[in-house]
């Protein structure tokens, strides 16, 4: 009787010692990681901990600064995206690598390595992705799609290559509870077929419901390995943040007078590939905190537009917006900070401040307004009442700076956003709309911004926070709605309603008797644009 | 007004349209890529210059048109590097190409006052070019008119059907997705670039050999603004460019069929209507923000780098 | 090009350095230039750039013509800073010229103080009036400026040209396409004897100090700034993009169109066929040189001064063609353009660190 040792297949890759520096941050310092076939691997970790630049070092985007990758036990180098798809790895962007104004199968196409039409591309489009569950049409034109049916297009995209590894890059994001869980059915069918699956991702609960393995990064190195379903969330986020998380100190409140009333909103869109709102109605109290729920796509760039001024009212049956009382639809962003209104951004550099000014020069941005900040007299700047301004934010809000003269750009992404919030807070507005707050921020910071939240509502502002993050709008708001195609749906108490209910309501049916609308945003009037 | 004379008009105004269709087309491959390279006046001045001083020294008509592109090439090829490999801004830099053109070719030209070349020849057709009315209207053009027309047709197709013209769409809306999967966004833009450029030239060469076979400082007098204007007009499309740029040329051959036609404007307000015709044309496109919007590259004028 | 990495901060030394580096490089491109034209390098660079500024009446004719890129470069500064392209600079001074001369020549037999004020206040508000024009299609319309203001450049010159082969036409000037020569009144005075500088310079530092208070100090300029540099953010903030788009167009016109005044009513004093050897393009150059800001517009638009008349002088006694001016004038921005790569760019640190095993387990 021979026993013939068979030896373990190799693993399917295997990043050794991978470092990247940039300018102003390392991102990954020693970085090692194995994933076996038909493995489900989650890479996890908070913002700014070094998962998409490795992921992108993996793909051939980057190239590394150090360390070595081996593929099924060969030792390799990826130059291009196209090396890596030659091995046979797929990666899902987390912002999607997609051209809007191309159809399905014109993408799909331009990213298969052997020449291929899209009318040739077009049935084994339709094969692979009803075989997966993702059904897509091949000639609709990508800017037409929801976000979820855009990511489809990612996925099969990839999966049309036969990859034996595919990366997917913060894939919930975008999608309603619902779409999570179709997509999960999806990648447990890859795995069992033998493609290996790193997922990455900073969501627990996920990766505990998916994931066989769990690497953990943390400022650009590994904190831990554990088994995700072995482990507890405690010690996963643990190995994340390197601390206790701390808590968030919530205490109800009773709400006060009306202070932001939006009555029958309904606006176009400026962009031709935007969401129209229809039928908008909100009422936000002193004293209360206001959660929207929602996957970009479905009027949110629109509706925060029409509140903090930036795309003013301006024709009859556009609804109306009041402040405090005062008939506000009319004005601009400034004239609206007049009457109260405060308004932190999703874009950081670029909207809520400006690249290449100072701190000091970016506070003056919104810090005009008061009369009482005294920062502009008689139409002159009055440079040292800036100084002190933006010095007092600073301090206040543990704003890791070179000071009030450092240049907006060179502060980090969490950094930068605190600095916006306290500048905002420190100018005293009655009512104040927060978009993605704490979106790319790292933990500490985040939580910061948050309690800064809760803080304010205990003072009496009223305050609308927007979020893709249901576990923040949950922890954040004492009501919740959902925007969802332009529509808003009725604010039910967050401690009455569910993350089910709501992501229910995110798939556009409010159960309140409203024509419910398909998630898919819908086009501009007119024909559809026709490339060439 | 007689057949003759109307013919005589419709027949120079092709003459007119084509360097604006040789340079317009150079320039919206180049944008397609998301590329703006507001040199198209000083590269076609130079690809004028060259071409006619080639010519005049070789005696060979194809020599100097080869070197007028290969001259317009050469300053795309600044354009290129100063915006593409070193990231400078792209409508300082165009400026730049088009007074550093300016003043190259008044160098370059200097010697050549005065003199001149026999323009490009016409085309005769066997039986086409004799018919009555149609023959000299449609059959009796240059060589370079007819290319301008198949060029027309080639960038069309090449943009909505075939894979090079896939990639270019998608550079130019979005460069970093096409990085991301793989593609080399700047190698690509170097040749739609370069490309431009030796349209430009080609469009110069066309007016200093073919047009008024001469050279005169500033012979352009701002037909390359006029071709960078015509883009838009055109909504970045091929056939949108053909029809702008036979308006355009029948509006500018009108400062000289203008008194044969009986009309008693003085000649400068004549010359004036190309650059109010740009105008008015500019603004009907640019009124409604939608149509700008949906139609022009989403990155056009925005440096990308790889990183 | 994979050395170059992004600075985390724009560097303020390069933005300092960056127009003397490119100026430098011009400076020994054009020696080569010379070499190559069969000079002889050093005493071509002498003749072109030192000697005509060496004398006394060399400095007036620097400063004579510095004044219309000064005024010129401070309003095309104003402007880009905003994100206002205005291109069309030497339409506007045109217009404005003519506006100065067909005062000058209405009033022609009058010898009053007020005509040269007249004057000046008329080419401010006929620059004005033609900037009004791609302000009004921009913002209403949505039209490049770029386009727009260049286009008008042309008609500008057409309609000068009709003006001095028709209606301006001088009657006893043996029918050349000139108007009749201002009288006294009309003409700017000289700030010294025997040298042609006049009261336009005067003017020019004023408007060189005028714009250093408005950039630095006033909120109005601070939302200009803000307006060019991210319009997101303006809007943000409440800033109407309009009206700084109409405060650049119409300070801009302004100048240029004094610019204009400063030519006609000074070395050319009368209406010509053609009023600027293109100034308000230059001006685009010397904006850029001078970074945007006034005190270097100043110093760049005597470098440039410098170049314009280093070519008369270089025609004169070299035999080099006047186009050489040009040429350098394109090098200069060029140069600029590159050398600025350093501000946001700089070489990465090569660093290499010794290979790691691969793994033993797995």
């Amino acid at each position: 009787m021979n026993h013939t040792v068979v030896a373990a297949p190799p693993p399917r890759l295997q990043l050794l010692g991978i470092c990247k520096a940039y300018p102003s941050v390392v991102a990954n310092a020693g970085v090692d990681l194995t994933v076996q076939p038909g493995e489900i691997h989650a890479v996890l970790g908070e913002n700014g901990a070094g998962k998409s630049t490795l992921m992108k070092i993996i793909y051939g985007v980057t190239r590394p600064d150090d360390g070595q990758i081996a593929w099924e036990g060969r030792q390799v180098e990826i130059h291009s995206p196209h090396d890596a798809r030659k091995l046979g790895i797929g990666m899902v962007f987390q912002h999607f690598a997609l051209f809007e104004t191309l159809t399905v199968a014109e993408n799909i196409a331009l990213a298969l390595d052997h020449k291929v039409t899209p009318a040739q591309l077009a049935p084994r489009i339709r094969a692979v992705s009803e075989q997966y569950g993702l059904p897509l049409d091949p000639q609709r034109l990508v800017h037409s799609m929801s976000v979820g049916e855009r990511q489809r297009v990612e996925i099969v995209r990839c999966l049309l290559q036969s990859p034996r590894l595919l990366i997917m890059d913060e894939p919930t994001s975008v999608l309603t509870p619902d779409a999570v869980q179709k997509l999960f059915e999806s990648l447990r069918r890859l795995a069992a077929e033998g493609v290996s699956i790193l997922y990455i991702s900073h969501k627990l609960d996920e990766i505990q419901a998916l994931c066989d393995q769990a690497t953990v990064l943390r400022a650009g190195r590994v904190a831990g390995r554990a088994d995700p379903r072995q482990a507890g969330a405690r010690a996963l986020a643990e190995m994340m943040i390197g601390r206790e998380l701390p808590a968030c100190r919530h205490l109800p409140r009773a709400p006060g007078e009306v202070r932001l009333a939006v009555e029958h909103l309904s606006l176009p869109s400026d962009d031709p590939f935007g969401t129209t709102l229809k039928d908008i109605s909100l009422e936000l109290r002193s004293g209360e905190i206001v959660g929207i729920a929602g996957i970009s796509g479905n009027g949110q760039q629109e509706l925060l537009k029409a509140l903090s001024g930036e795309r003013p009212l301006d024709g009859p049956g556009q609804g109306g917006i009041r402040l405090s009382g005062s008939d506000a639809g009319a004005l601009n962003a400034a004239q609206r900070r007049k009457l109260g209104l405060g308004f932190v951004p999703e874009e950081r550099l670029g909207r809520g401040a400006a690249p290449g000014l100072s701190l000091a020069d970016n506070a003056l941005l919104t810090g005009y307004l008061p009369a009482g900040a005294g920062m502009v007299r008689r139409g002159l700047i009055q440079r040292g009442a800036v100084r002190e301004f933006a010095r007092a934010v600073i301090e206040r809000f543990g704003v890791k700076c070179g000071g009030a003269q450092a240049a907006a750009g060179s502060l980090s992404g969490g950094n930068l956003q605190k600095f916006i919030v306290g500048r905002e807070i420190a100018l005293g507005p009655q009512v104040m709309i927060f978009a993605q707050p704490t979106w790319g921020v790292d933990i500490g910071a985040a939580m910061q911004i948050r309690q800064a939240i809760i803080d304010m509502r205990d003072q009496g502002v009223a305050v609308l926070v927007l979020s893709e993050e249901l576990d923040e709008l949950f922890m954040l708001s004492d009501r919740i709605a959902v925007l969802a195609d332009g529509r808003l749906s009725r604010a039910v108490p967050a401690a009455s309603t569910s993350i089910d209910q709501i992501g229910a309501w995110m798939s556009g049916d409010f159960g309140d008797g409203g024509a419910a609308a398909a998630v898919s945003p819908s086009n501009s009037e007119g024909a559809a644009h026709v490339p060439a | 007004m007689n057949a003759e004379l109307l013919i005589a008009f419709l027949a120079s105004t092709a003459g007119a349209a084509t360097p604006l269709i040789l340079a317009s087309l150079g320039e919206l491959v180049t944008e397609r890529s998301g590329v703006l390279n507001l040199g198209l006046e000083g590269m076609m001045l130079v690809g004028a210059v060259s071409g006619f001083a080639v010519t005049l020294g070789t005696g060979s008509m194809t020599l100097g048109l080869l070197a007028a592109m290969g001259a317009g090439l050469l300053m795309a090829l600044i354009f290129g590097v100063l915006v593409l490999s070193l990231q400078t801004n792209q409508v300082a830099t165009g400026l730049a190409l088009t007074l550093f053109g300016i003043g190259l070719s008044a160098f370059i030209g200097h010697g050549l006052a005065g003199q001149t070349v026999a323009p490009l020849p016409h085309l005769h057709f066997p039986l086409l070019s004799d018919l009555p009315f149609v023959g000299p209207l449609l059959f009796r053009f240059d060589a370079l008119v007819y290319a301008s027309l198949l060029l027309v047709a080639g960038i069309s197709w090449m943009l909505a059907r075939s894979r090079l013209g896939l990639v270019i769409r998608a550079v130019g809306e979005s460069p970093h997705s096409a990085h991301a999967i793989g593609f080399h966004v700047t190698g690509l833009r170097y040749g739609t670039v370069l490309f431009g450029g030796a349209m430009a030239g080609l469009g110069g060469a066309y007016m200093s050999l073919a047009l008024t076979p001469m050279w005169v400082e500033g012979m352009t007098a701002g037909r390359g603004w006029i071709a960078l204007a015509q883009v838009v007009f055109a909504t970045w499309k091929p056939r949108g460019v053909l029809l702008g740029a036979y308006l355009f040329g029948g509006v500018t051959v009108l400062q000289f069929h203008g008194q044969g036609f009986g009309l008693a404007i003085p000649s400068e307000f004549l010359s004036m209507l190309p650059y109010l015709a740009t105008i008015v044309v500019l603004v009907l496109i640019c009124r409604n923000p939608q149509t700008i919007l949906l139609n022009k590259p989403m990155s056009l004028g925005q440096n990308f780098k790889a990183d | 090009m994979s050395r170059l990495e992004p600075r985390p901060e724009p560097s303020r030394r390069m933005m300092l350095a960056s127009p003397l580096i490119a100026a430098l490089a011009m400076l020994l491109t054009g020696s080569v230039l010379f070499f190559f034209l069969g000079q002889e390098p050093l005493h071509a660079f002498y003749v072109y750039f030192i000697k005509p500024a060496s004398s006394w009446y060399g400095v007036g004719e620097l400063l004579l013509k510095a004044t219309p890129l000064i005024l010129c470069g401070i309003g095309l500064a104003i402007g880009f800073r905003a994100n206002v392209a205005n291109i069309g600079a030497d339409g506007q001074l045109t217009m404005g010229a003519i506006a100065a001369g067909s005062v000058a020549l209405y009033f022609d037999d009058v010898q009053a103080g007020w005509l040269l004020p007249l004057m000046l206040v008329a080419g401010a508000l006929g620059g004005m009036a033609w900037a009004a024009i791609p302000a009004l299609l921009r913002t209403r319309f949505n039209t490049s400026e770029i386009l727009v203001s260049l286009m008008l450049v042309y008609i500008a010159y057409l309609y000068l040209s009709y003006l001095v082969h028709g209606p301006l036409r001088d009657p006893a000037g043996f029918n050349f396409p000139q108007s009749k020569m201002f009288n006294d009144a009309a003409m700017l005075p000289l700030l010294m004897e025997g040298l042609r500088t006049n009261a336009a310079f005067l003017i020019a530092l004023l408007a060189v100090a005028g714009a250093w208070f408005f950039c630095s100090r006033t909120f109005a300029g601070y939302r200009m700034q803000v307006s060019g540099v991210a319009p997101a953010a303006a809007l943000y903030a409440g800033f109407s993009e309009p009206r700084n788009v109409w405060a650049a167009f119409m300070i801009s016109g302004a100048l240029s169109g004094i610019a204009g005044v400063g030519e006609v009513a000074g070395p050319l004093g009368q209406l010509q066929p053609s009023v600027s050897p293109g100034y308000g393009f230059a001006a685009i150059i010397v904006a850029y040189v001078g970074r945007l800001h006034p005190l270097g517009v100043l110093l760049a638009a005597l470098l440039m001064s410098l170049l314009y008349i280093g070519g008369e002088a270089a025609q004169i006694e070299l035999q080099l063609p006047s186009a050489i001016t040009g040429l350098f004038q394109g090098l200069l921005l060029f140069y600029l353009l590159a050398a600025d790569l350093f501000i946001h760019y700089r070489f990465k640190p090569r660093h290499r660190a010794a290979p790691a095993a691969l793994g033993e387990n797995a």
